[in-house]
């Protein structure tokens, strides 16, 4: 006979044998351990929740524990391979399979236990699709979840940094999964409810806050001249001509330098209200003075930033806040919000190849992706309209009737054409490529498809690939802004003055933007305590930034 | 370290009457620019030290595409370089020329 | 009182420049901001090409200056004799040439008798490179620096840039007639790095900046006596700082080095049981000491003033 319940039958095994170290849904640190042995089983996939910024670090150095004769052959599914336990779990044979989406600090190791075989690698993913895939075929049946604090109860509050958290727990819970949460304190009465009790069977107090990377923070005092140019022809022949207003910038100096130019060299440029008003963005310091000038109207955030949180709570008409005052963030709305409520992603990569196609990826390392795709990518569902979503297809495609014309998202990507150490940005081929080869990838590691990145900005000028009609003039248009490099020094002159005639490739002077004007001066904060003196001493920067 | 030199003619004459500047600091990833009218008008030198080895066919091609833009004439450039990027280059071989030329100090 | 409070300069016709950051700037820019308009005469400039004859062994840049600009100028009307370092070159630190060009200032100070020495500090130390002669070129300027100040020179140190004022720079720092200090600037002999790595991370955590700064940082020098002025960090304000400790600098005399003696001595007895430079705010009277690091100038120059005047006799 058929039995339609063995997962909840399965469940309430699992609670049952958690049950004996638990007081309510409370469980003692030093029970931590023994309760994951106790719950999870061989071959189950676990979601340890991690993702570029905070971690389940109690959670992670507990699994890492456990005795592997009980607990083996996990499958590991989650967004970030960031702690170093996230690798011990494979290198200890606690886990074997491996679904993720990001791994920054560990894209080294990951790639040498992805070539020893340590790791037998599902996929990477973007965070949305793991998000997705939570919800289709890979489902967690245990998941390891972080939060500020818990009641009785088990209701969760996350604070500021919401993040992957309901995302995970809506697929575990109602899959019959069991979520167990770490939390820095236990208190009477949560601040708000982001995750409610009833669907969390267990909680851990911790003895020490979990750990938040401040990824988003960067120092005004390390950006350069050349970076400042980028980012003034960025606002001058993007921003401004087709008025962006919906925007995700990625993490780097370049679009630093963008917020904080918005106030000075934008306003200068009259462009006030009329471009960078609506975001999809973390909360990254240095846009506080584009705020503070009123540039800004609203910012959906996929996490918090530390440092930012008073700002925030003082802010709350610009972001989004609960009835406890602070910010809620949330992963999986916000990645939507860039890939189909935005009209521009503009970022930086490390290495861009002649079609266009951009990745993070070296020969050594496995970085994973992270969002940047679902916001560097066209959404071919979108149906809405925008001035600069119409604005760019039509420059794409400017003989369809303008009725069944698909608009196109801007996707920028901004960089110098040489990196640290005098690396090449612009490569004939990508080094995703050999790591594909060596590590037996069906897919090539590409960050941004070719296919979907409408302008390149460097030191050179803009190259707009919308206006390109065929390979040959991509190709060019992409050698014309790659300067010195290899790749730039390989152009075909007389090609690319034709292209600069016509507008695909914009030189600083075709802008009317002088180099020498990009000064340092330009910024409307130059060090990390202009940034505090902006936010009227409410932004409080981590140590590590600071020089006071 | 790695010594390079490049000899151009010059179609026009730098402007100003400055003697000499210097732009810049040696330091990773930055250099200084020292700049002295000491040659006939239609000439230009620059004369580069740097610490990134095997980057002479760049210099070149930065050296030459500065020349053809900034028309340098009578100028001699004494590079000493920690290893900058082309683009660090051309923005102090351009200051250096801006400078002499008193548009800026 | 320390008249600080920035006045926009008269003798610069552009105010952003005077506000413009100190720590930012390059020591060419310090130097000519910090003087009257046009005023600056360079000594050894960077077209004689004196560069460290050590570098080149080690296969590394040499800069045209050698990281150290010497020469005279006016300030405020006045002849003033001027050095600066340039803290991004080898981190500021002392050769053979960079040090005896300062030798050299310091020097025709001492035979002028007359004419004021600014040192704009910028420095980590001696160059491991040239050592030996970083080392003699440090006691070589202490010599020649106490000299200039026994026949009545005036020398000002202005601490405000990247690399503080460490190692032999600290040394030289601490023989100066008077110092000014930004927030930004850092004063010590050993740097956080070499205290870490000679007593351990819990000792000293150099990763910790908030810690740094309130163990060398110019707050707690401020507080603690160790520089007369706390400045601004802007141009304008360095500049007010030069000008004020110049008309002020004490004189230097025997009963100077032990009244300076005597102070050091009750510095260790009032402070000595501190773990914290926290605790020793909280003993000189600061109401809310934890808050000190976030002070802004004009509250920290004024709380600074009410704690701690200045000890001018000694020194």
């Amino acid at each position: 006979m058929t039995t339609w319940d063995n997962a909840q039958r399965l469940r309430e095994s699992r609670k049952r044998a958690g049950a004996p170290y638990a007081q309510g849904k409370r469980v003692a640190k030093k029970d931590a351990t023994a309760l994951l042995e106790a719950v999870i089983r061989p071959g189950d996939r676990v979601c340890l929740e991690g993702d570029n910024q905070k971690q389940a670090d109690l959670l992670a150095t507990a699994l890492a524990a456990v005795n592997r004769e009980k607990i083996h052959d996990l499958h590991m599914v989650q967004s970030g391979v960031v702690l170093p336990e996230h690798l011990d779990l494979f290198e200890l044979g606690i886990a074997r399979r491996l679904d993720y989406a990001y791994s920054g600090p560990q894209s080294q190791r990951i790639a040498k236990l992805l070539f020893g075989g340590k790791i037998e690698l599902g996929a990477v993913h973007t965070y949305l699709e793991l998000f997705a895939r939570y919800y289709v075929d890979l489902t967690p049946q245990v998941a390891l979840i972080v939060a500020v604090s818990a009641d009785r109860e088990g209701n969760l509050y996350t604070g500021p940094n919401t993040e992957d958290t309901p995302a995970i727990v809506e697929a575990t819970a109602f899959k019959d999964g069991i979520v167990i949460a770490q939390v820095n304190e236990i208190v009477d009465k949560v601040p708000r409810v982001d995750i409610p009790g009833d669907w969390v069977d267990f909680v851990i107090e911790s003895d020490k806050p979990f750990y938040v990377e401040p990824l988003f923070t960067r120092d005004p005092g390390a950006i350069t001249e050349t970076q400042i140019l980028t980012a003034m022809l960025a606002i001058k022949g993007i921003y401004a001509p087709y008025g962006v207003q919906r925007l995700n910038h990625g993490i780097g100096f370049n679009t630093a330098a963008i917020e904080l130019l918005l106030p000075t060299y934008g306003e200068r440029l009259g462009l006030k209200g009329k471009v960078a008003s609506h975001w999809a963005l973390n909360p990254h310091p240095t846009l506080i003075p584009a705020i503070e000038s009123g540039w800004v109207k609203q910012v959906h955030s996929f996490g918090s930033e530390v440092g930012m949180d008073d700002y925030i709570r003082a802010r709350p008409d610009v972001f989004f806040t609960g009835p406890d005052g602070s910010l809620r963030s949330n992963r999986a709305f916000s990645q939507v919000a860039g890939l189909y409520a935005c009209d521009m992603f503009i970022g930086s990569t490390l290495q861009i190849d002649l079609q266009g196609n951009s990745s993070t990826v070296t020969a050594d390392r496995v970085a994973g992706f992270g969002g940047a795709p679902n916001m560097g990518s066209d959404a071919r569902g979108r149906r809405h309209p925008s001035q600069p979503w119409l604005q760019a297809g039509k420059e794409a495609d400017p003989d369809s009737p303008a009725a069944l014309r698909r608009g196109r998202k801007l996707v920028v990507q901004i960089g110098e054409t040489f990196g640290d150490k005098n690396v090449p940005l612009f490569v004939e081929n990508l080094d995703a490529l050999k790591l594909a080869t060596k590590l037996k990838l069906d897919l090539a590691p590409v960050m941004v498809y070719g296919d979907d990145v409408t302008h390149i900005v460097t030191e050179e000028g803009i190259a707009n690939l919308l206006l390109c009609r065929n390979n040959d003039e991509r190709e060019h248009a992409i050698r014309g802004v790659a300067g010195y490099t290899d790749v730039g020094r390989g152009r075909d002159r007389k090609l690319v003055q034709q292209l600069r005639e016509r507008g695909v490739i914009r030189r600083p002077e075709d802008l009317g933007i002088d180099p020498l004007d990009a000064d340092r001066r330009l910024l409307a904060a130059r060090s990390i305590k202009d940034l505090v003196r902006w936010s009227g001493d409410l932004y409080a920067p981590p140590s590590k930034f600071r020089n006071w | 370290m790695e010594t390079l030199n490049y000899r151009h003619k010059a179609p026009q004459r730098a402007k100003g009457s400055k003697r000499q500047v210097i732009v810049g600091v040696v330091a990773s990833g930055n250099l200084e620019v020292l700049a002295e009218r000491v040659l006939p008008d239609s000439e230009c030198e620059v004369d580069i030290r740097t610490a990134a080895e095997g980057f002479g066919e760049i210099w070149q091609a930065v050296v030459a595409d500065f020349v053809e833009r900034r028309s340098p004439g009578g100028l001699k450039f004494s590079i000493n370089d920690g290893g900058a990027r082309p683009d660090t280059v051309a923005l102090r071989l351009a200051q250096a020329v801006s400078a002499i030329e008193g548009e800026r100090t | 009182m320390i008249a600080v409070v920035s006045e926009t300069s008269k003798d610069h016709d552009d105010a952003s420049v005077s506000t413009s950051s100190w720590y930012e700037a390059s020591a060419r820019q310090r130097v000519e901001h910090l003087l009257d308009a046009n005023s600056f005469n360079e000594f050894i400039g960077p077209e004689w090409r004196e560069t460290s004859p050590h570098l080149p062994l080690f296969d590394l840049p040499e800069q045209f200056d050698d990281g150290m600009i010497v020469g005279y100028g006016r300030l405020g009307g006045k002849p003033v004799l001027v050095a600066a370092q340039e803290g991004r070159f080898m981190g500021g630190a002392f050769g053979e040439i960079h040090g005896a060009k300062l030798t050299g200032l310091l020097r025709a100070a001492r035979d002028m008798a007359s004419v004021p020495v600014l040192i704009l500090f910028d420095t980590g130390g001696v160059r491991l490179q040239e050592a030996n002669a970083g080392e003699l070129a440090i006691a070589e300027i202490m010599r020649a620096l106490i000299e200039a100040r026994l026949v009545g020179v005036p020398v000002v140190g202005l601490v405000g840039g990247r690399a503080g004022c460490y190692g032999g720079g600290g040394l030289i720092a601490g023989c100066c007639s008077a110092l000014a200090v930004s927030e930004q600037g850092r004063i010590s002999v050993s740097g956080p790095e070499v205290i870490e790595t000679n007593r351990g991370v819990e000792e000293f955590d150099s990763k910790d900046r908030a810690l740094v700064w309130r163990t060398m940082g110019g707050k707690h020098r401020r507080l603690i006596g160790g520089a007369e002025v706390f400045a601004d960090d802007t141009m304008a304000s360095f500049r007010d700082a030069a000008r004020y400790l110049i008309e002020h600098a004490p004189s230097m005399s025997l009963s100077t080095l032990e009244s300076e003696q005597s102070r050091l001595a009750q510095r260790i007895e009032r402070f000595g049981h501190c773990s914290d430079a926290v605790d020793i705010w909280r003993s000189l009277g600061a109401a809310e000491p934890e808050n000190l690091p976030a002070l802004h100038y004009r509250e920290f120059a004024a709380l600074a003033n009410d704690l701690q005047e200045p000890r001018h006799d000694a020194r």
